[in-house]
């Protein structure tokens, strides 16, 4: 090992990372992927040829410092590994095991041309677990500069401002909904994907920089936009996601066993249903359970049920393999489980038999057509080609959209017909002076990652706005 | 953590809270409902709300002991905590002068009812109230609605408290009387609700109800309560929880309202067990 600390080589493998066995694991609720013992992580690390101008930092939407914490990592350096990822990342043991790295950091390591890119994301979890594991460091507290604001949720957002702020000094509140941290952290993603034990170790930091949390907080209907300008906040901002569920607008779509992935999800990993009775929520799983629609949500809700005894999990998705949006690691995973994908296949009804529950689907085979507005193939039904599935759980999982209560009382925001709110991507300001945006309430459902980087330039944005003698316009139209 | 102030059996198993919610109370409207958990192991349930007092910082819940939440609330006294509470959640009763009004409320319905009743008739209306249970031991609050009705009509399914009747009997009697009655709220059970609605109809008055559906955040983020209204689905959270009652398809929401029947009366049951073995603190 340390021959080859010392001499990197072109030709060495990069490491892969142990996970529990697919048959074992989708029975269970334990992580899946278990982390780089220390051997492994020092073997990837000493793969960083440390680039004089690392391209891996601009693909990564918080601009970590990657070069220097995989550098502190193999001098054996690990709080100063710490130090280098977390001056960036508020949220790193989250990032380590959700974000999208393939198409972020890693695609742009120079490795990947020659191969495989660093693992950084694993790398960044292997730090950030060590971290935790010693107790995380508590920083010490900015000193205030006397300016308050207020942030609506927290989720992956939310928690990145507010931290960003907080290290300037400045007094923050989030106000969240839900009883509990964390947005989607805490209600989407299941616990064997991102234990919420690492989500409540994230949360606590960015409480211990000064930041208070609020809870069953309802901003729309405890209070508006608008009052809480009035109350004396000098800046607000609003990180309150895509809660909105869809639905396919097809008949039977409210019988009992139909469910929004959201409240399938939230029942599960927020609820923890998957412990019922010892937790009072329960949730229904038969047999055979149809998942509709492909994304990294219908990977999560389709993993649950099996693990929630479903014999059999179908995803239900009217593209082809090629134009599925979930991470390639995610479907890898639920294909490992047993999950089945039925590609091209689109649902056109649900039928209901006694009591109102769900016995079946009807489903339409679909074809690929010229290419819409997505740049994807159009899918497209093939005439008579209808057939029946039993079934007794259905899960849509067709995506979200803003939830409108946020903009109750507050006609000064505008917003796009897709219920997304108008913001300029650079700077997270809106329409409405004084009020900051980022994350899925702008872009439409997106990963956590990208809500993250839109947080922290929303942070750097309003501690600029609010420095400033405000001479400039508040609204300009982004540069195309 | 949201301290009980108070404490009342209103009803052998129905009892009431005097909650300590400051923010809430100053936001709270009739009509609007509360997401309650009792503790970190609780499920989030919806509650209706029965009183607000906005100077004493105070929202009032009014609960039945029928599974095992409720019940395990019903063993709570004053000064124990509730773990959460959310609101004011859903949309207002639409109030202002309509004329003539009538006020329905059956069983635990009635807590909501009143403070409706009650700014109806600030709005300057005539206020009739009905109300009325199963039995006896199911009524409360008669004098409470009296102060904010011009009427008040009060009925037993069996009987054992003053008329013999369902709700429905007087109202078919008022709509049919040479009177003319503006709006109607019903709030109660779904059934009565969705009779409420049926003996309203031929008469054509708009009644107005409360949906009592299945629900998780009570934000519009699950669907869970999602109910179909004039041939469309609406989520109660958010949309209502009122609604125009004869536009309801009430079949759908009865059956909803079934979904976890096997999973409440198995936590139901191993609490009950729970509580006479002493296997675990309550």
């Amino acid at each position: 090992m340390s021959e080859n600390m010392a001499r990197p080589t072109k030709t060495q493998v990069r490491q892969e990372m142990p996970t529990q066995d697919p048959q074992v694991r989708n029975t269970n609720y334990n992580e899946v992927a278990l982390g780089y013992t220390d051997e492994l992580a020092l073997a990837e690390a000493s793969r960083c040829i440390q680039c004089k101008k690392p391209r891996c930092v601009t693909g990564c939407p918080v601009e970590v410092r990657i070069p220097e914490f995989i550098k502190a990592l193999r001098e054996g350096d690990m709080w100063g590994a710490v130090d280098a990822l977390k001056d960036k990342n508020n949220l790193p043991a989250v990032c380590g095991r959700v974000c999208p790295q393939e198409t972020q950091c890693e695609e742009l390591c120079v490795l990947a041309r020659k191969g495989a890119p660093v693992a950084i994301g694993r790398l960044e979890r292997y730090v950030a677990d060590w971290e935790r594991q010693q107790g995380i460091k508590i920083p010490e507290r900015a000193i205030s500069c006397g300016r308050s604001i207020a942030i609506i949720g927290a989720g992956p957002a939310g928690l990145t401002c507010a931290g960003d702020l907080a290290k300037m000094g400045y007094q923050v509140t989030i106000l969240e909904a839900l009883h509990s941290p964390g947005g989607v952290l805490i209600y989407g993603i299941p616990e064997f994907r991102l234990p919420k034990d690492v989500v409540r170790a994230e949360v606590e930091y960015v409480k211990s920089l000064g930041v208070e949390i609020k809870l069953n907080s309802v901003v729309g209907k405890l209070y508006t936009i608008e009052e809480l300008l009035a109350e004396g906040y000098d800046g607000i901002f609003l990180g309150t996601g895509a809660g909105l569920p869809m639905f396919m607008d097809i008949p039977g779509e409210n019988c009992n066993g139909v469910y929004s992935a959201n409240e399938f999800l939230t029942r599960v990993n927020l609820m923890k249903a998957y412990r019922f009775p010892e937790f009072d929520t329960p949730v229904k799983v038969g047999k055979v359970v149809a998942v509709v629609g492909a994304g990294n949500v219908a990977m999560d809700a389709s993993r649950c049920a099996k693990r929630l005894g479903a014999e059999e999990v179908h995803i239900i998705y009217r593209r082809s393999r090629e134009e599925v949006p979930a991470r390639a690691e995610e479907v890898h995973h639920a294909e490992e489980e047993g999950i089945i994908f039925d590609f091209l296949t689109n649902p056109v009804e649900i039928h209901g038999g006694e009591g109102n529950w769900v016995t079946g689907i009807r489903c339409m085979r679909m074809a690929l057509g010229e290419p819409d507005a997505s740049g994807r193939r159009r899918p497209v039904a093939i005439e008579g080609s209808e057939f029946d599935m039993d079934c007794q759980t259905v899960i849509m999982a067709l995506g979200t959209r803003p939830n409108p209560l946020v903009f109750s009382d507050a006609p000064r925001l505008e917003r796009t017909r897709y219920g997304t709110v108008v913001a300029n991507e650079q700077t997270g300001r809106t329409k409405m002076e004084c009020v900051w945006a980022g994350g899925d309430i702008v872009t439409g459902a997106a990963t956590v990652i990208s809500a993250m980087g839109a947080g922290k330039r929303a942070a750097a944005d309003m501690h600029a706005y609010l420095c400033s003698d405000r001479s400039e316009p508040w609204w300009q139209e982004p540069a195309a | 953590m949201y301290e009980i102030l108070s404490k009342q059996d209103v009803a052998p198993v129905s009892k009431l809270f005097v909650v300590s919610a400051p923010e809430i109370a100053r936001k709270a409207k009739p009509g609007q409902f509360l997401i309650v958990r009792t503790d970190a192991e609780g499920e989030r349930i919806p509650l209706t709300i029965a009183d607000f007092d906005r100077e004493a910082g105070t929202v009032t819940m009014v609960f039945q002991e029928v599974g095992k939440t409720t019940k395990q609330m019903g063993k709570m006294e004053a000064g124990d905590v509730l773990s959460d509470v959310v609101g004011p959640l859903g949309l207002p009763s639409e109030i202002e002068y309509y004329g003539t009004v009538l006020c329905v409320g059956g069983g635990v319905g009635i807590a909501p009812v009143y403070p409706i009743a009650r700014a109806l008739k600030a709005a300057g209306n005539y206020v009739i109230s009905i109300i009325g249970a199963r039995n006896v031991n199911l009524l409360f609050w008669e004098d409470k609605m009296r102060s904010v009705s011009d009427e008040l009509i009060v009925c037993t399914d069996d009987g054992s408290y003053a008329r013999k009747a369902l709700v429905t009997e007087p109202m078919k009697e008022l709509l049919g009387s040479v009177r003319r009655i503006d709006r109607i709220w019903a709030i109660g059970p779904a059934i009565m609700m969705k009779f409420c609605t049926l003996t309203s109809k031929p008469f054509n008055v708009p009644t107005i109800v409360s949906l009592n559906s299945v629900m998780v955040d009570g934000t519009g983020m699950c669907g869970a309560c999602r109910v179909e209204v004039g041939g469309q689905t609406r989520f109660v959270c958010v949309h209502g929880p009122e609604f125009d009652g004869h536009q309801v398809n009430w079949d759908l929401l009865l059956s909803r309202q079934r979904m976890y029947l096997t999973e409440e009366k198995r936590a139901t049951e191993e609490y009950d067990h729970e509580c006479t073995c002493g296997t675990r603190a309550v």
